[in-house]
This record gives C-alpha cells, sequence and structure tokens, in this order.
C-alpha cells in the first residue's frame, strides 16, 4: 500500500505542476500514468511542435516543456507509476483507497485528477471479428518481437510505428505493409527505405488498400484488404498489426459517480472540487463556465486544486498564503534555503 | 451564415445554420449534434471530427493541408471522402454542405 497525501491520476503538464503546487505547501503526491512516459498530450501528441502560449516562455516544445517542469519539481521526489490506469476507487472512512490495472494500492487523503481527455488507448480497426484474436495472433503494440520470425507479418497503418516495424521485422519475417492512400505520415527516411526494401522484394507494399476481412479459427490465417476502387486481395498471414496511433478514453472514470458533461467533469471554480468532497479535476478534463483548454489554465487550476487538498491532508492544521521569494519553509522544501 | 446538414449515424439529418467563420466541427459540438467528439478541440492533433463529405461538395472545399491527410490515417473507417470538421471553415461558399457522421470516431 502507498500512503501519499494526494494521488495525481496524469502526469501531464497540469499534474506535474500540481505536484510542485502540492510539493510547496508541504504536501507529499504520487503520480500514475497510463502511458510509459511522463508528459501526457505533449509527449504524445506533439513533442516537436513549438507551444508559444506559456507564460514568460516565448516559446518551447512538448517535450521541453515537459523537461522543465520535471526538472521543477525534482526537490519534492514526486514517485511516478507509469503504465498504470485508476481501475477502483473507494471511500475508507476518511480517506481514499485507490488501486489500478497493475494492482497497485494506494491510502491517500485526495486526488487530483488531471487525465487530458481520458487514457490513452491504441485505436483499433473497425471490424468486430479482430477483436477475437486480439492478444493471439492481431496486435496493436509489440512487446516480445522474437514470435514473429520466420512468420508472415500483415502490418497496417502509414506512421512511424508502422514504417519501423515493417523494417525491422522484414529482416527475419515475410511483411506485408498495408496502408491507405500512397502518402505516409512517417519519417521520408523510413518511407524511402520501405519502397528500396519493396523494390528489393523483401516486403510487399500494398498503397490504398484498408482491411476487409480476417479469417481463421482460433488464430488469424487470412487477411483480405480491398483496394480504394473496390478490387479485393487476399493472402495466408499468420499475424496481423495495426498501427493506427492513439486514442483517448475516458475509462473507469465515467463509473466513479463524478457529474460527467460531454466527457469532461464538472468543478468549482474556487478550488476545482469535483461534485465528490476530495476528488479534484483539473487540466483539460475539466469543465466551469469559461474554461479554456490551454495549458496555462491548467497551472492555475492545479494551484488552487492543490490548496483545495490541504485540509483533507491536514486538517487540524490552516495553511497559510506565503510567496516562495521570502517563504522559509516553502525555500526548506524546494532545498534552495541557505 | 449558412446551412450545414449533418447526417448523423442513426439515420437522423440536422439542419442548422452556422456562423460564418465558425468550423464545421464547432457547429455540431455548439447545436449537440452527437458522433463529433473533437477531444481535441480543434488542433488537427486527434481525429475525433472526422465526417464524410457529399461527393458534390468535394471539389468545393479548401485542400486538405499534409497534417490533415496524416490525422485521417487515424480515423475510424477513412475514405477518400473523408474530412476533418474541425478545418472546414464556414463560409457563404459553403451554403448548403451535407456531411454524414461515421459510425463511431474511434
Amino acid at each position: 500500500m502507498n500512503k501519499t497525501d494526494v494521488l495525481i491520476i496524469g502526469a501531464g503538464p497540469t499534474g506535474l505542476f500540481c505536484a510542485h503546487q502540492l510539493g510547496i505547501i508541504g504536501l507529499s503526491c504520487e503520480i500514475v500514468d497510463n502511458l510509459d512516459k511522463v508528459g501526457g498530450q505533449c509527449i504524445e501528441l506533439y513533442p516537436d511542435k513549438p507551444i508559444y502560449d506559456i507564460p514568460a516562455v516565448p516559446e518551447c516544445t512538448g517535450e521541453e516543456l515537459t523537461n522543465n517542469l520535471l526538472q521543477q519539481i525534482k526537490p519534492f521526489n514526486v514517485k511516478f507509476h507509469l503504465n498504470e490506469r485508476v481501475e477502483e476507487l473507494k471511500k475508507v472512512e476518511n480517506r481514499w483507497y485507490v488501486k489500478t490495472s497493475g494492482s497497485q494500492e494506494f491510502d491517500v487523503a485526495s486526488i487530483v485528477i488531471a487525465g487530458g481527455v481520458g487514457s490513452f488507448e491504441p485505436r483499433k480497426f473497425p471490424l468486430k471479428e479482430c477483436e477475437k484474436f486480439e492478444g493471439s495472433s492481431l496486435f496493436y503494440s509489440i512487446k516480445d518481437k522474437t514470435i514473429f520470425k520466420d512468420k508472415t507479418v500483415s502490418i497496417f497503418g502509414g506512421g512511424d510505428s508502422a514504417l519501423d516495424w515493417a523494417i525491422e521485422l522484414s529482416n527475419t519475417s515475410k511483411v506485408n505493409l498495408i496502408h491507405r492512400r500512397d502518402g505516409f505520415s512517417g519519417a521520408e527516411s523510413s518511407v524511402q527505405k520501405v519502397k528500396e526494401l519493396n523494390d528489393q522484394g523483401k516486403l510487399n507494399l500494398f498503397t490504398k488498400y484498408q482491411i476487409d476481412s480476417v479469417l481463421g479459427d482460433k488464430n488469424i490465417n487470412t487477411v483480405k484488404i480491398k483496394h480504394d476502387d473496390g478490387e479485393t486481395k487476399e493472402f495466408k498471414t499468420d499475424y496481423v498489426l495495426g498501427f493506427f496511433g492513439l486514442i483517448m478514453q475516458l475509462g473507469p472514470i465515467l463509473d466513479w459517480g463524478l457529474n460527467i458533461n460531454k466527457k469532461t467533469v464538472e468543478v468549482n471554480t474556487e478550488n476545482f472540487e469535483t461534485n465528490i468532497d476530495g476528488i479534484f479535476a483539473i487540466g483539460d478534463i475539466c469543465s466551469y463556465p469559461g474554461k479554456l483548454k490551454l495549458i496555462l489554465s491548467g497551472f492555475h487550476e492545479g494551484a488552487l486544486a492543490a490548496r483545495g487538498c490541504f485540509k483533507y491532508a491536514k486538517p487540524d492544521e490552516k495553511l497559510r498564503f506565503e510567496f516562495t521569494t521570502t517563504s522559509k519553509a516553502a525555500q526548506e522544501r524546494l532545498g534552495v534555503k541557505k | 451564415m449558412a446551412k450545414i446538414t449533418y447526417n448523423t449515424h442513426d439515420s437522423k439529418t440536422h439542419t442548422i445554420d452556422v456562423q460564418n467563420g465558425l468550423t464545421v466541427m464547432e457547429g455540431a459540438v455548439q447545436n449537440d449534434i452527437p458522433g463529433i467528439d473533437a477531444d481535441c478541440g480543434g488542433g488537427m492533433a486527434c481525429a475525433t471530427c472526422h465526417v464524410y463529405v457529399n461527393e458534390e461538395w468535394l471539389d468545393k472545399l479548401p485542400v486538405k493541408e499534409d497534417g490533415e491527410e496524416d490525422m485521417l490515417d487515424m480515423a475510424f473507417e477513412p475514405k477518400q471522402n473523408s474530412r476533418l470538421s474541425c478545418q472546414l471553415t464556414v463560409s457563404d461558399e459553403i451554403d448548403g454542405l451535407v456531411v454524414n457522421i461515421p459510425s463511431k470516431q474511434a
């Protein structure tokens, strides 16, 4: 059981800055995120794209912003639990019991949901019949590439994941790469490499085709693809891989009894608490009149939610407002006291 | 002001007056038309405002930027008449536009 003052759900910029604000006022926290890395949408959607509206930072990328925030919360030694999704939430006396997908357990005074637009999950094939093969002969991510050795693998998608795996697996497997158009969104060098491999007969590239059906009993044995003009092709395959990026799903948050409106959680604007005492929501996932989905709004919301958490973590103490420029306590927490 | 018709997957037709300057996505969201999620808020960073445009309108719409086609790779069942509705700005020129909303966005 992990015991801490506050559990933050979501390691995007809003969650990270909230951890900073909690640290400054002397509260401990831990952060859970479904992705395998910190940064949320900044890292998953636009790591290299510049952001121009972070106050006092004229220009930075999603990755730089994330790294700076990590630097800023370093003094507080925040513990991260990545690849974990919060599944279960229960009130136990005055505290919350939380359990994640990986069976991590938490005992916390309050919870801050900074979940963006939900947790990222792989986008799947539109075909219903794909579900029964998922995890055995159909995958949306690769954990163990050795299973593909000497097998036929049909890869769908046109982004970096699809191209990189097509190139890599073509060394040891028979690879079909299928994409819905001639253009690719992946790196130009990878596109060139794939075309070379296709010319050399080391992989088979099919463009303007999409999946039509998959056939098989326990495992997939055949995949059928359809051209834009309606023509279909069918070939034997041992595995089907789909790389269509990630979608965001609210997931178990929907079942916690929160007031949800259009995939967002309603909060008050005094401390961003939800309709449930001790559960706060900040950043893109919260809604209130006038809400702007900007990172800077998430910072503000995190600062106020952190203070809202104080009374749950330390019910017998009074929180005094202080500036980091002059507060001895804050400077000690930051480790900068001379 | 332009009339935009949204055919939702439940076979309902919604014709709405949308102000010039808004996007086809915003017109749907503001009028609670189901099936357009617009998770990223119009930043061309997701594909959850994906629509199929009626054929006769395809050539009359502004051409896709590179980023739009890349995001459409991620859409649910993209077709040749697929567009991201956040990239379609409403003006008098597209008065009468008809878009069809896919069965789901993800």
